[in-house]
């Protein structure tokens, strides 16, 4: 489970081997040929590759990317993977989400609440293969749940849960336990591990829909 | 039960209506969209729906980032400034009121509230018949100033995520309208958002006048009312730092970071510990 998704390369960027995808840079990132350097200190999905955690991404799966930001993430995410739905709440990112969606075929900006999957539901197609979720709001297992009608039977959850996003007082361990015992109504569990030292206080949890 | 797709009842040519579809469009569950599509006669194949979704979506997104940014933070100003006037008309209409009811009827208590309820009494002569009409006036400005909080509250948290986190809904909207508008606030130094509010006493220092205001209108906050006295400065001071970095980020970034609000939270807490443990 730990080979990297087709499309996903480990190559040398000042002497270091580090992520990449072939894509339309997007961020400044540096490049490497038509490679583009994938920095898991900046997206929580590619701390959780560069972990080797069973993403369930070989290349070419159709996604749900919910918390899309300003892209960053999503623009790797849509370079080696199918049809790739990418929500976002916040109108000033998605603009330049906007323009990451016009250099890639496949992505399909949308803004939208990720709380509210009934507002989206019309445009998302049912069956999916992965949710990637990075969502800063409270509530991430309930926005994980809700949005678990898009999976296919057997479709992964991949969320990097924040823990101050829950709650900026509690320890954070113990907020990761809630979030995960909550995840449980809709998904089985497959691996929990902390996104650290590339993101300090979050958790990545793989699932798969119940 | 709704379960139809953007697609559906709209013709591929026409762009304004399948745009519409997408951004206000909704369906209780997903469904096979592409092949939905391809069946529906929308689009030929499944490679030609996800052309036709990607500009739609593209086009349907801009449009809906236009709206909600050249929206959103001139509509909680226009609103904040409205609910101030209602409120402050209904208020001197009501004294107004109570000092004509008073004339009328027994026992007539000037507060807003008492006068709202006199709205419901029924006239017996032509006099009792204006003032009671001059009551019920009263009473629908105060209950259009209620809408328009709410109104304040269920937007100002889309608008300006940190600033409605730190400060609450209505003086984050204060904040933004005395500052002219978000991007207006993100660009003044703390110092001024400190004394926004305060401009009266701000020009009687500069003329030489008086000493110079710790705060202005977030003096109306917890965290600086709720500070003793002689650590009011220093919490506005914090106060105003923090929240005009809440305006930076919202302006800019316009996502939640929970970091700032925990920081200030930890400051106002020392601020505090200086009185109540004494001399520290």
């Amino acid at each position: 489970m730990s080979d990297l998704p087709r499309g996903v390369e480990r190559r040398s960027f000042d002497g270091k081997e580090r992520l990449a995808t072939r894509g339309m840079p997007v961020y400044g990132e540096p490049t490497d040929g038509e490679w583009r350097l994938w920095d898991a200190g900046r997206s929580k999905l590619g701390a959780m590759i560069e972990h080797a955690m069973p993403v369930g991404l070989a290349g070419g799966e159709s996604v749900l990317y919910l918390g899309a930001a300003s892209g960053t993430t999503v623009s790797h995410v849509a370079d080696f993977s199918g049809p790739t739905y990418a929500v976002e709440f916040a109108p000033r990112p998605t603009r330049d989400l906007l323009s990451v969606a016009e250099d890639r075929p496949n992505l399909f900006p949308l803004l939208k609440d990720a709380r509210k999957p009934q507002t989206y539901a019309h445009v998302v197609e049912s069956e999916l293969d992965v949710i990637v979720q990075d969502v800063a709001t409270r509530g991430q297992a309930t926005v994980a749940n809700r949005n678990a009608q898009f999976l296919s039977a057997d479709g992964r959850l991949v969320a990097a849960i924040k823990a101050r996003s829950e709650d900026v007082t509690a320890e954070p361990q113990d907020v990761f336990d809630r979030v995960v015992d909550e995840l449980t109504a809709e998904y089985e569990i497959v691996e929990t591990r902390s996104l650290a030292p590339f993101h300090d206080d979050h958790l990545g949890v793989v699932a798969v829909k119940r | 039960m709704t379960q139809q797709g953007w697609f559906e009842g709209v013709s591929p040519d026409d762009s304004d209506s399948t745009i519409d579809r997408i951004r206000d469009g909704d369906s209780d569950a997903p469904d096979h969209w592409p092949k939905r599509a391809v069946e529906a006669g929308f689009s030929a194949d499944e490679e030609t729906y996800y052309e036709q979704l990607r500009s739609v979506t593209i086009e349907a997104t801009r449009q809906a980032v236009k709206t909600r940014e050249q929206a959103d933070d001139s509509q909680l100003v226009h609103a904040v400034r409205a609910m101030d006037d209602c409120d402050r008309t209904a208020n001197e209409l009501a004294e107004r009121t109570a000092e004509w009811a008073g004339t009328l009827f027994d026992d007539v208590d000037p507060r807003l509230e008492a006068v709202r309820s006199l709205a419901e009494k029924t006239p017996q002569t032509p006099a009792e018949e204006q003032v009671l009409s001059l009551a019920s006036q009263v009473d629908s400005l105060a209950t259009e100033a209620e809408s328009l909080r709410s109104f304040i509250e269920q937007r100002a948290p889309a608008t300006a995520p940190n600033l409605d986190a730190m400060a609450g809904p209505v003086l984050a909207a204060r904040l933004i309208a005395l500052a002219g508008g978000l991007e207006q606030l993100a660009k003044k130094p703390s110092g001024t958002v400190q004394v926004l509010g305060a401009e009266d006493a701000l020009f009687a220092h500069l003329a030489g006048r008086a000493s110079s205001p710790k705060h202005g209108i977030i003096f109306t906050h917890e965290y600086v009312r709720g500070t003793p006295r002689e650590n009011r400065g220093s919490a506005a001071r914090a106060l105003a730092g923090k929240l005009s970095i809440a305006a930076r980020i919202d302006h800019y970034s316009g996502e939640l970071k929970p970091e700032i609000h925990e920081e200030l939270d930890e400051r106002i807490e020392t601020i505090r510990a200086r009185t109540a443990g004494g001399d520290k």
